[in-house]
């Protein structure tokens, strides 16, 4: 009998700058990785990343495009900070996006002759409501009977989903649209305006991020969720109300998801599509991971997402690959930077070589 | 003598997690037809030595010999074909699974029959003297159910070397006699058998020789009948103590809480507490002893809010508490510091600092939304003075401090708040006779300050001599409340498992 | 009416009932793999690329279980040997199996000279329902039980072994054991993390051949993007449905795939409910079945405990 060739022991953990080091080594591997999957395909790696990048970046209307991109991901993925940071599975920003969306829309719809200055912001508060009531929903059930959270977070995704078509085929049909149905453009009062040549959800957003920041860092409520987080039970020790903390802190989660949803039917596409989470609400859970939770990081994370998404669609259309790549891109870099975690507590031992120390 | 083969030799034996160095060259021996106890403070190493004999860690150094062949240990798979059986001390059996499954499980044999499992079930039974029920579900079963069971299936696998983790910590006095008389029979069937322990009455009680670890060393064996409990006591924390607490004498005592007819139901609705009734004074410490589940955390839990109630009522000054939140309780003026068992699961966050901790209780208290962490940091560094808490800093993690600085931080915490009512529950678990004694002087120290303090503890001896009165449980009953200086240790182990007060004095035994 | 009904909510329940099975090897392993719709989708890719290549149905059963299987594989080392959050890990390789899907059909799409990809005819008509001489040709029963292409069959027989294997035989006690409590399992000298490993690929597997069915059979033997279509999310939420219980996820898939062609057969002058909530239905009945199980409370029908829990042996 040998000792098993290898074998898995904690160790101090790293320092924060180690830690960085590591994602970024991680990081890098990704791309290595990524860029052998291309080279298998027989593509040149390098060309394919420098076509993402310039892709990107050649013109002021691509830069748009990655902002616009940008917006919903960054409100997102805000949004289920919040909920990640109370260690309540949110897997429903999809969900709360789709409803805030069509609360909104609602508005969008049949109060467009309504003043510009009234209806934007009652859009917004629309956006916030709906969202919010259905970040609640799981979130009451939670709190009530202890319902799994992740699992039924992710059941209101496709109820949600199916509203859309519901409204779509029936209640909200354009008629000016007999053949083909959908939901019809908002007028030009009910679009948000644009500033810089892009519609104002990324002001939204940019006041999103700095909300939620201050938010956890400094108040009391943000120190009522990290609580709640690490423990349930030493949360009501110390007197706090925790099913009244969840229930705020899924509302705002949702609430923001909303805005976001908002911003997407009302900035970017002019109506209500069954598209518009498009699968957002799933990438804004890795970013939000990605960045640790942490809004800066969260920040720079979705910009490269974004720029990863908007390049693609360059890659398509110049190489014929499917814009399909950026979610195959986001997956692995994702792998790598999930594995990579592991390193900063633990460590692997080779037989033979000494484990004392560490 | 030194032909001698042992069913066990441990040669030089290092072990460490991370920084810390668990195990320290340690040497071992036990012969077959022996029994050996593992002596040491909580933090020796004692669970991590053992470990490495069952599979479960793997040694950074050092060699152990089984029946005189050298030998690596891998996996409890290992430890198995050896006939090395160990009973961890937090059990390891599959709940939904009843007896049999957990006996079974992870067998060679592809299927199994029954009935025959069954009959060799009954017979190991008859042949110890163990009581199993082969089809009763883990989670029916009482904790000493749960032990057996434990031991069955070691015994089923024909373990000869077996390795008791602190077995006697969840049992009574009288369920630990029968564990010892199944201890006696299986050494006189050549079982070679260590069993971990700080309890010295048990020690000298039950084994042949004593191991002694300080610190992740072994310091010394000793043969028991040649040695005493002082002594084992002095090389257990490497100089000598004296094993007393001074009683702290306080004259003026009011009444300060009232419990009438307390009965709460778990949430698997099994009572937890049935018609408690009892009160405390201020300057007084009542302690409360119990096997481990008769109630304890319910009662602390309904006393700080937390728990709710069926029917009952608390007085804290004449106005009853029970329906109130924590939050409400913290604000009425009531000042009831609770320092629960579970100290890092509900005392404290342990991925936050100190800082961050000593806001828990106190954040409320500034306007605003914001929060204000510049007190809590001041209160930090002047824990850190005033109790000498070993931290890098006051932003560190506490789940990186050692079990008695986290007690210490718990407990300095609660104690700046200036308590009314302190309850503390098992505030020494875990820590090592030194900073046990340092957290019962804090404790005096408060009495004296005419606090009402709760007292929950495993260990009689502590009990009898810290608190003034004594409150015993047993099933979530009070099975009474004595005057800890006119009581003996046997009256409470008979309370403990269920006999009133009256009936244990006289000395009848149904 | 009623017997074709029947015999459409099975054929609609099939690529369901892999995807349960898959899932429930893992959650039986400890580990809930939010990977399903990725491992389905792996699964579809393979199935019908290798079956369009080499027009050989075995040949693509075995490449969708071994494409389903390798998803599985990059959930288990990051949760398994480095302990990465699980959620998230299932989330991740979801969104790179549809992708990676997705992006290999496109480009073999984009290879061929019709702009479609359509499976060749050898293996469309081995996949057509099995005639089995007298039973297919009884009345009623004939259509009802035996007018299946090989994929129902196919799944039945694994739900039924599967049963056998965790509920009858000493390494299914094992499996269930490490589902439970990994520190007992592995105390009682079982190997956790192989059979961890083993389990959650396998059952990847599974979830791969559901995938297939949804490639090559639903869509007629044309590739099309997206196919399991969200099939896999219905699969988590089956799991519970059946209470972890393979036999019972046969029940529960019959069931589901009712509600999802419901929609053909209900007669719209009638009963005028827009096609959207029966799309809607699997979820909504899923959401509700969660809140009542979580209602009971039940120990017996309950999620494994150590799911969603990573295990190291050392930590302390």
């Amino acid at each position: 009998m040998r000792e098993p060739f290898i074998r898995t022991v904690k160790r101090a953990e790293l320092s924060p700058k180690q830690t960085a080091a590591l994602r970024l080594a991680a990081l890098l591997l990704a791309l290595t990785a990524g860029g052998i999957f291309i080279l298998c395909l027989g593509y040149n790696p390098f060309a394919i990343y420098g076509t993402i990048l310039s892709g990107s970046f050649r013109s002021g209307l691509a830069i748009q495009a990655v902002v616009k991109i940008m917006i919903s991901l960054l409100i997102a993925s805000l949004a289920v900070t919040l909920a990640f940071k109370m260690q309540f599975w949110n897997i429903g920003a999809e969900g709360q996006i789709i409803m805030g969306a069509i609360f909104s829309s609602f508005f969008a719809l049949f109060c467009a002759n309504w003043p510009r200055v009234v209806l934007i912001p009652v859009m917004v508060v629309a956006g916030v409501v709906g969202g919010g009531l259905w970040g609640l929903i799981p979130a009451f059930f939670k709190c009530r009977y202890g319902t799994n959270e992740t699992l039924f977070t992710l059941m209101l995704n496709y109820i949600a989903l199916y509203l859309i078509a519901f409204l779509r085929d029936g209640p909200w049909r354009d008629p000016a649209n007999p053949g083909f149905a959908k939901i019809a453009t908002f007028e030009k009062n009910a679009q948000l305006p644009k500033v810089f040549g892009v519609h104002i959800g990324w002001i939204f957003a940019l006041v999103l991020l700095a909300f939620v920041w201050v938010y956890l860092k400094y108040t009391k409520q943000g120190y009522e969720i990290s609580v709640v987080g690490e423990s349930q039970a030493t949360a009501r020790y110390s007197g706090m109300n925790v099913k009244k903390i969840i229930l705020r802190t899924m509302f705002m989660s949702g609430a923001i998801a909303g805005i976001a949803g908002m911003a997407q039917a009302a900035g970017s596409d002019a109506t209500l599509a069954s598209g518009v989470a498009g699968g957002v609400g799933f990438t804004a859970i890795i970013v939000a991971w990605l960045g640790n939770l942490n809004p800066g990081s969260i920040f720079i994370i979705s910009a490269l997402f974004s720029i990863l998404e908007k390049g693609s669609s360059v890659v398509q259309s110049n190489f014929g690959l499917s814009t399909d790549c950026a979610d195959v891109l986001q997956g692995i870099i994702l792998f790598f930077i999930l594995g990579c975690e592991f390193f900063i507590r633990y460590k692997f031992v080779i037989r033979g070589k000494d484990g004392a120390g560490a | 003598m030194s032909e001698e083969r042992y069913a066990i030799e441990c040669k030089g034996i290092t072990k460490s997690f991370g920084s810390v160095v668990a195990n320290d060259h340690v040497d071992l021996k036990v012969k077959r037809g022996e029994i050996l106890a593992l002596l040491g403070e909580n933090g020796s190493g004692k669970t991590t030595l053992m470990n490495m004999l069952s599979g479960i860690y793997h040694p950074d150094e050092g060699t152990i010999f089984i029946n005189g062949k050298e030998t690596v240990i891998n996996s409890p798979t290992d430890a198995d074909a050896l006939g090395i059986g160990m009973i961890h001390q937090h059990f390891k059996l599959v709940e939904v699974h009843n007896a049999m499954d957990n006996i079974i499980l992870g067998g060679k044999e592809k299927y199994f029959n029954r009935k025959e499992l069954r009959n060799k079930i009954l017979s190991i039974s008859e042949k110890f003297g163990l009581e199993v029920e082969p089809e009763k579900k883990v989670y029916d079963m009482s904790v000493s159910e749960k032990q057996t069971l434990e031991i069955m299936k070691v015994l089923y696998r024909g373990a000869d070397i077996l390795i008791l983790d602190e077995p006697t910590a969840v049992l009574t006095p009288q369920e630990t006699q029968r564990l010892f008389a199944i201890l006696r029979k299986m050494r006189a069937e050549g079982s070679a058998i260590i069993i971990i322990t700080h309890k010295l009455n048990e020690v000298m009680e039950i084994s042949d020789r004593v191991t002694i670890l300080r610190k992740g060393k072994s310091v010394n064996t000793v043969v028991t009948r040649e040695s005493t409990e002082s002594r084992l006591t002095e090389l257990m924390v490497g100089r000598p103590v004296s094993l007393s607490i001074e009683r702290a004498v306080v004259k003026e005592k009011k009444k300060l809480l009232e419990v009438y007819h307390l009965s709460v139901k778990r949430q698997d609705g099994s009572i937890a507490l049935n018609d408690v009734s009892f009160d405390i004074c201020s300057g007084e410490i009542l302690g409360i002893a119990g096997v481990a589940g008769s109630g304890q955390k319910e009662l602390c839990e309904v006393l700080a809010g937390l728990q709710p109630v069926e029917k009952g009522a608390v007085l804290y000054d004449k106005e009853n508490i029970i329906g109130k939140t924590p939050a409400e309780i913290i604000s009425l003026g009531i000042s009831m510091s609770f320092v629960p068992e579970d100290r890092l699961g509900m005392g404290l966050v342990a991925s936050m600092g100190m800082t961050d901790n000593m806001l828990l209780k106190c954040y409320r208290d500034s306007k605003g939304p914001f929060i204000d962490r510049k007190p809590a940091k001041k209160l930090a560094e002047e824990l850190i003075k005033k109790l000498d808490i070993q931290t890098p800093g006051t932003e560190t993690p506490v789940r990186l401090l050692s079990g008695g600085n986290v007690q210490k931080v718990l407990l300095g915490r609660e104690i700046q708040s200036v308590p009314n009512v302190l309850i503390t529950a098992y505030p020494v678990r875990g820590l090592d006779i030194h900073s046990s004694y340092t957290i019962y002087d804090l404790l005096n120290e408060q009495k004296k300050k005419n606090t009402a303090v709760i007292f929950i503890g495993e260990d009689l001896d502590v009990l009898l001599q810290l608190a003034d009165r004594i409150m015993v449980l047993c099933h979530g009953e009070v099975t009474g409340i004595v005057n800890a200086e006119s009581t003996s240790k046997e009256t409470i182990g008979w309370m403990m498992s269920g006999k009133k007060e009256v009936e244990s004095v006289a000395g009848t035994i149904h | 009416m009623i017997v074709k009904f029947l015999v459409a909510a099975v054929l609609a329940g099939t690529p369901l009932l892999f995807g349960t099975l898959g899932e429930i090897l893992n959650e039986r392993a400890g580990h809930l793999n939010l990977g399903v719709e990725g491992m389905m989708s792996l699964g579809a890719t393979a199935g019908f690329i290798v079956g369009y290549k080499t027009d050989n149905f075995v040949l693509a059963l075995l490449a969708a279980f071994a494409a389903g299987a390798f998803g599985a594989l990059i959930y288990a080392v990051l949760t398994v040997m480095l302990m990465a959050n699980q959620n998230v890990s299932g989330l991740t390789l979801t969104i790179f199996g549809i992708g990676l899907s997705n992006f290999i059909g496109f480009y073999y799409v984009g290879k061929s000279a019709e702009g479609t990809l359509k499976l060749p005819e050898r293996i469309t008509a081995q996949m057509r329902s099995v005639h089995i001489p007298v039973l297919s040709d009884l009345p009623v029963a004939g259509e009802l039980f035996f007018s299946y292409n090989p994929f129902v069959y196919l799944g039945i027989i694994t739900a039924v072994v599967l049963g056998f294997y965790l509920f009858r035989t000493n390494a299914g006690l094992n499996i269930r054991a490490v589902g439970e409590n990994p520190a007992a399992a592995d105390a009682a000298g079982i190997h956790v993390t192989k059979l961890k490993y083993l389990n959650i690929m396998a059952g990847g597997g599974i979830c791969g051949i559901g995938g297939a069915y949804t490639g090559m059979i639903t869509n007629g033997g044309v590739w099309i993007s997206d196919c399991v279509g969200g099939l896999g999310w219905i699969a988590v939420a089956l799991v519970i449905f059946a209470s972890w219980k393979p036999v019972k996820a046969v029940f529960g898939s019959l069931v589901f795939g009712a509600f999802r062609i419901l929609k053909y057969y209900v007669v719209k002058d009638i009963i005028p409910i827009p096609d959207a909530f029966f799309d809607m239905l699997p979820f909504l009945v899923t959401a509700l079945v969660l809140v009542a199980t979580s209602m009971r409370q039940s120990r017996e029908n309950n999620q494994p405990a150590g799911c969603g829990i990573n295990y190291f042996r050392e930590e302390r």
